[in-house]
């Protein structure tokens, strides 16, 4: 079941991500997923080893949504996402901020869901607040390994230089 | 924790800058002195010892101290620190979405189920 459907990750624009990945479902379902805590928790919790220990949903208008993860070594990760549209079961937008900054500023996030033949699009606009924050997320989330080494680096860097 | 988002807001702000991701590009070949780096810039060297300080205190480079020479040299660390958490992301959605996949499967047979379940007393009610 596994890699069926690939997760799409290209930029858009100078200070855009989009993610976009099928699901075999309808869009009901799928929406239900990403809105109700009790299924969020089954499986918004990224690699092996991390839970989700608090996952508050309130993506209204000005609502506030907050998600912590914790992993079993005791280390915590925690987000805030204040609603700035919410259309079900179409659309969610909402500014997120986490605990501990990744990239500086804010981002705006921008869920849609569009079905079609019985399978949902879910496409992630992420839109930050500037060009190289962009950058980096966009060309460091396309390679996967972790080690911090020289050749990363200069792949990474090369990738930033060729813009 | 607040030095380490303090030390990434740094790390971000100083490649923001089309010169210092060049110079970091430049150092990550080899080390270099302000001259050798100055070079292929149309810049003094006071305009690139001003970039190269802001990339010391981000902590990306460091400098020599032998008197006059003080080459640059890449640190690699706090880059490693950046791209460590941002590699992370994708690994996140991936493994999150495959596990959407399985309860997906879940809540349709769970549907199914309960359609099944509500279809039951209609036909036998139809019936009477």
């Amino acid at each position: 079941m596994s890699g069926k459907y690939p997760l799409q990750v290209t930029g858009n624009g100078d200070r855009e991500i989009v993610m976009s990945r099928v699901f075999d479902a309808p869009r009901e379902l799928v929406f239900e997923a990403w809105t109700k805590p009790e299924l969020l928790k089954r499986w918004l919790l990224g690699p092996p080893g991390w839970e989700m220990v608090i996952c508050d949903v309130d993506y209204s208008e000005g609502g506030e949504t907050r998600f912590v993860w914790r992993k079993d070594d005791g280390q915590e990760m925690g987000m805030t996402m204040i609603g700035v549209e919410f259309v079900p079961p179409e659309r969610i937008v909402c500014i997120e901020r986490f605990d501990v900054p990744w990239y500086p500023g804010e981002a705006r996030t921008t869920l849609t869901f569009t079905e079609r033949d019985g399978k949902t699009t879910a496409r992630t606009v992420v839109r930050y607040e500037s060009q190289a924050t962009r950058d980096m997320v966009l060309k460091t989330g396309m390679t996967t390994g972790v080690a911090a080494s020289y050749d990363r680096l200069e792949e990474i860097l090369e990738g930033v230089l060729a813009k | 924790m607040t030095r380490h988002s303090e030390q990434l807001d740094q790390v971000f702000a100083a490649l923001s800058d089309p010169t210092r991701r060049a110079i970091v590009a430049r150092l990550a070949i080899g080390e270099a002195t302000v001259m050798e780096l100055a070079e292929p810039f149309a810049m003094s060297q006071p305009a690139i010892s001003k970039h190269l300080k802001v990339l010391e205190r981000a902590g990306l480079i460091s400098r020599g101290r032998v008197a006059q020479r003080r080459p640059c040299r890449l640190e690699a660390a706090p880059m490693g620190d950046a791209s460590e958490w941002l590699d992370g992301y994708r690994r996140f959605w991936e493994a999150s979405y495959e596990r959407l996949d399985a309860l997906l499967e879940e809540m349709k047979l769970e549907r199914r189920a309960g359609a099944a379940r509500k279809e039951k007393p209609r036909k036998r009610s139809r019936r009477r």
